[in-house]
């Protein structure tokens, strides 16, 4: 294993990763591939028995790799990831893999749901993706990339690296059971009257940091607010009988591309 | 030549003297009797006994509310600065990661000299670049490293003197805790816990590096302990020690946190109670025998690591004068021991835990394994962890940090030693409402929180050991890995990952002061004086910041 503690800890080799992650990105969704949840679960046995020694559960265990996340230094296609692990990456410690080609198909799937078993996941053209984010799905009525868009839901500028493929369909599927503790909707009453709907940034245990309605920042004392609540159930309605399940993997491979960081 | 012109080299020359002169010994003697000079903080507890209370009284909880920044010394690395300082007669030494030691003007935070380690390639650590701080004896410091040795370091010159090997890093064996100096000896012990290592502490003559003692935490055959492994399970069965044991002169023992079994989350795979895996061991300090211990949790699945500091306190036990040892474990239960024997005397859970739905009377847990894919508490980190609590025998109170609500989900899998390789058998991740979504990472990143209390909380308590019940609760909305320091002024200095500074008053748990310095605390605090003038020192994300009342 290279020295993983100095390349972790160290601010440069960091950027120096993530630029080229961000250098390879995009190409990810290129493959249009279909991962089933046979493929998945092969690939989940061969990852723990071999992949995890060093990649670790969460798959974050080498600096600057995060493969739940699709953060490679030295892949982006699929057939990137298939001759890494083949034939290893002398020099930085990782051993090539003699896998049988179901194991190596399945180790890929394994990767690219996020380490997500539950789902079959799609992934489809982030072109026509695009377009139906920006058009039949209205996506941009509450979703913001790359300054595009309002700012009542979540900037998804960047959610390809925070989100899996799994859970980006999940968010489309059913958007309450995947919307994340941090983007509940809050409501704020203060002591003073106002009142303000917006999406919690940040907090502490003294203070609240919000994105308010109107797209203004927002940063208040606790003790000046009477109450605070946040709601369990999204806004967002599910596209599941709202585009065809083609379209679904289009989003789904568009959302996956967009990583910036 | 003017008189004064006379005078003044004689003046500069004394200063001199009197600088070189007051950064001499750190000897045996003044160790064992720290309490008596609290203007120095000398080894990383601030006193054999590890209870981080300083005798200090200038702030106290009338004119806390006017303490002021006097110096602040920015660090040079990134990432988790959990290192406590040492302060000798005005000097301030502090490690940063990886391994580099500053010695600094504690008055002013203006620095004398850096000396920088350079690690071996084949370092490999679990869980950062992390060093915890540095032991003194005579003039020289001791530190231990990421990849596995302990260096003695000229005090006045910062230059190293000798460097010698615990283990191979290749194999995973490092060093993150700060030393100890006991008498004539140099206590340190190895980290490594996730890689199978077998763990063990050992004692080094302080003038040539020379081992004098060592004691494996995994008995190997023939050894008392050995029968509860099986087969070869021993030789890769963990046992690190990452955390400064504590020491009593009076019964001349050390008494020491040991880690988790390896591998970390699958039991199967090592029948058996696994001792002396998160147990406390009390170890001769002269011979390094073992004279006894105690498991907290038995064939662990959850890594819940006993490092914990052991806090030594005499106090009236249930009506009894009783040498104790007290222990907030990860674990989530807090225990009372007799320090002489390691008998049980209490325990109780501090927050809530369904691994084990209690203690029998010997203090063994009467375990209630969750079933798979469920949620165990206290989660993987604990309901604490390494981060130093303290007593303060002025209230009698025991202050922690500690999660509370927190939960993880345990898996087990299957694992093969591989020299060098992660071996955990298994992992975990925090209980989140949604499934498939990235669940909230373990650390602290960036400025940003995003811990909910969907996931738990923080929180300082002040237990009773008498009782063993909360006296009262301080609850943060992050969570916290700071530790505590209290004063004979009634006053606990803490932090969190928020970056407050807090001062609390230790009888009632209220905020009497805080500041906001917004990088996480992830270390304990310390007090000390100079020229008549407290001072209480924290880091806070990248920076040192050392407080003192306003002139």
């Amino acid at each position: 294993m290279k020295s993983f503690l100095f390349s972790a800890f160290s601010a440069l080799s960091a950027t120096v990763a993530l630029v080229l992650a961000c250098a390879s990105l995009g190409a990810q969704a290129d493959h249009g591939a279909q991962y089933s949840q046979t493929e998945i679960a092969a690939g989940y046995r061969v990852y723990s028995a071999t992949c995890v020694q060093c990649h670790g559960g969460n798959g974050d265990g080498i600096s600057g790799v995060d493969l739940r996340r699709g953060v490679f230094r030295r892949a982006a296609s699929d057939e990137d990831l298939a001759r890494v692990i083949t034939t290893g990456v002398p020099g930085a410690g990782m051993p090539p893999f003699k896998l049988e080609p179901t194991e190596l198909t399945g180790v890929i799937a394994f990767i690219r749901a996020g380490f997500d078993q539950t789902v079959s996941v799609r992934v489809g053209d982030p072109a026509r993706g695009r377009t139906i984010f920006d058009g039949k799905g209205a996506c941009t009525t509450c979703h913001r990339v790359q300054g595009r868009g309002a700012l009542s839901a979540p900037d998804l500028s960047g959610v390809g690296l925070v989100r899996t493929v799994g859970a980006l369909q999940r968010s489309l599927l059913e958007p309450t059971s995947a919307m994340v503790p941090a983007n509940r909707p809050l409501k704020i009453v203060t002591k003073s009257g106002e009142t303000l709907d917006g999406r919690r940034l940040n907090e502490d245990t003294y203070t609240v940091q919000l994105l308010d309605g109107r797209g203004r920042l927002r940063s208040l004392a606790k003790s000046d607010i009477r109450t605070l609540t946040y709601a369990t159930a999204s806004p967002m309605p599910s596209y599941g009988s709202r585009l065809t399940s083609e379209e679904i993997a289009d989003l789904v491979g568009y959302l996956a591309s967009l990583r910036e960081p | 030549m003017t008189l004064h012109a006379f005078i003044r080299p004689l003046l500069v020359l004394a200063l001199a003297v009197h600088a070189w002169s007051a950064s001499a010994q750190v000897t045996a003697d003044r160790l064992r009797r720290a309490s008596e000079e609290p203007q120095n903080w000398l080894s990383y507890s601030g006193g054999y006994a590890s209870q981080r209370h300083s005798l200090l009284r200038q702030v106290d909880p009338g004119n806390v509310k006017n303490l002021e920044l006097k110096w602040v010394l920015p660090n040079q690395v990134f990432g988790a600065w959990q290192a406590t300082p040492l302060v000798v007669d005005g000097v301030m030494y502090v490690t940063q990661r990886p391994n580099d030691v500053l010695a600094v003007d504690a008055k002013t935070g203006r620095a004398f000299w850096q000396y920088r380690y350079t690690n071996s390639p084949d370092a490999r650590v679990c869980c950062g670049a992390n060093n915890r701080g540095l032991a003194m004896l005579g003039s020289t410091l001791f530190m231990g490293t990421l990849d596995g040795h302990l260096v003695a370091i000229d005090a006045a010159a910062g230059r190293p003197l000798w460097n010698v090997a615990l283990g191979d890093p290749a194999l995973g064996y490092s060093v993150t805790m700060a030393p100890l100096a006991v008498k004539d000896k140099i206590l340190v012990g190895v980290g490594g816990g996730e890689y199978g290592i077998r763990g063990f502490v050992a004692a080094f003559d302080p003038a040539t590096g020379k081992e004098l003692w060592r004691f494996y935490t995994i008995p190997g055959p023939g050894e008392r302990g050995h029968e509860t492994w099986s087969g070869d399970t021993w030789k890769t069965g963990g046992g690190s020690v990452w955390m400064t044991p504590s020491y009593d002169p009076a019964l001349n023992l050390t008494y020491w946190g040991v880690g988790n079994p390896g591998p970390d989350w699958n039991g199967a795979l090592r029948p058996g109670d696994n001792l002396y895996t998160d147990s406390v061991i009390a170890l001769d300090a002269d011979t390094g025998t073992l004279k006894w211990h105690f498991q907290f949790t038995p064939n662990d699945t959850y890594d819940y690591d006993s490092v914990q500091v052991a806090v030594l306190a005499d106090i009236s036990f249930r009506g009894a004068p009783t040498k104790t040892l007290m222990w907030a474990n990860r674990n989530g239960f807090f225990y009372v021991l007799n320090r002489e024997t390691g008998a049980f005397l209490s325990g109780a859970p501090f927050v809530k835990v369904n691994w084990a739905s209690g203690l029998d009377a010997k203090g063994r847990p009467i375990k209630t394994p969750q079933p798979a894919g469920s949620p165990t508490w206290p989660g993987n980190q604990g309901g604490t962890n390494w981060y130093s609590p303290s007593f303060s025998p002025r209230t009698g109170l025991f202050y922690l940090s500690a999660w509370e609500g927190y939960a993880s989900i345990f898996r087990s899998e299957p694992a093969t030693y591989v020299p060098g390789r992660n071996f955990a058998g298994g992992g975990h991740t925090v209980v989140t409402p949604v499934p498939g979504a990235p669940a909230v990472r373990i650390g602290r990143y960036s400025p940003l929180n995003d811990w909910t209390d969907v996931v738990g909380h923080g929180a300082v308590i002040a237990l009773d050991p008498q009782t063993l019940q909360r006296k009262w609760t301080f609850a943060q909305y992050d969570v916290t890995d700071s530790g505590i320091l209290t004063t004979a002024t009634d006053l606990l200095f803490t932090g969190g990952r928020e970056g407050y500074f807090y001062a609390l008053d230790a009888r009632s748990g209220d905020v009497l002061w805080k500041a906001s310095l917004g990088g996480q605390i992830v270390n304990g605090p310390i007090s000390y004086a100079i020229d008549g003038k407290q001072y209480v020192a924290v880091i806070s994300g990248n920076s040192l910041y050392a407080f003192g009342l306003r002139d």
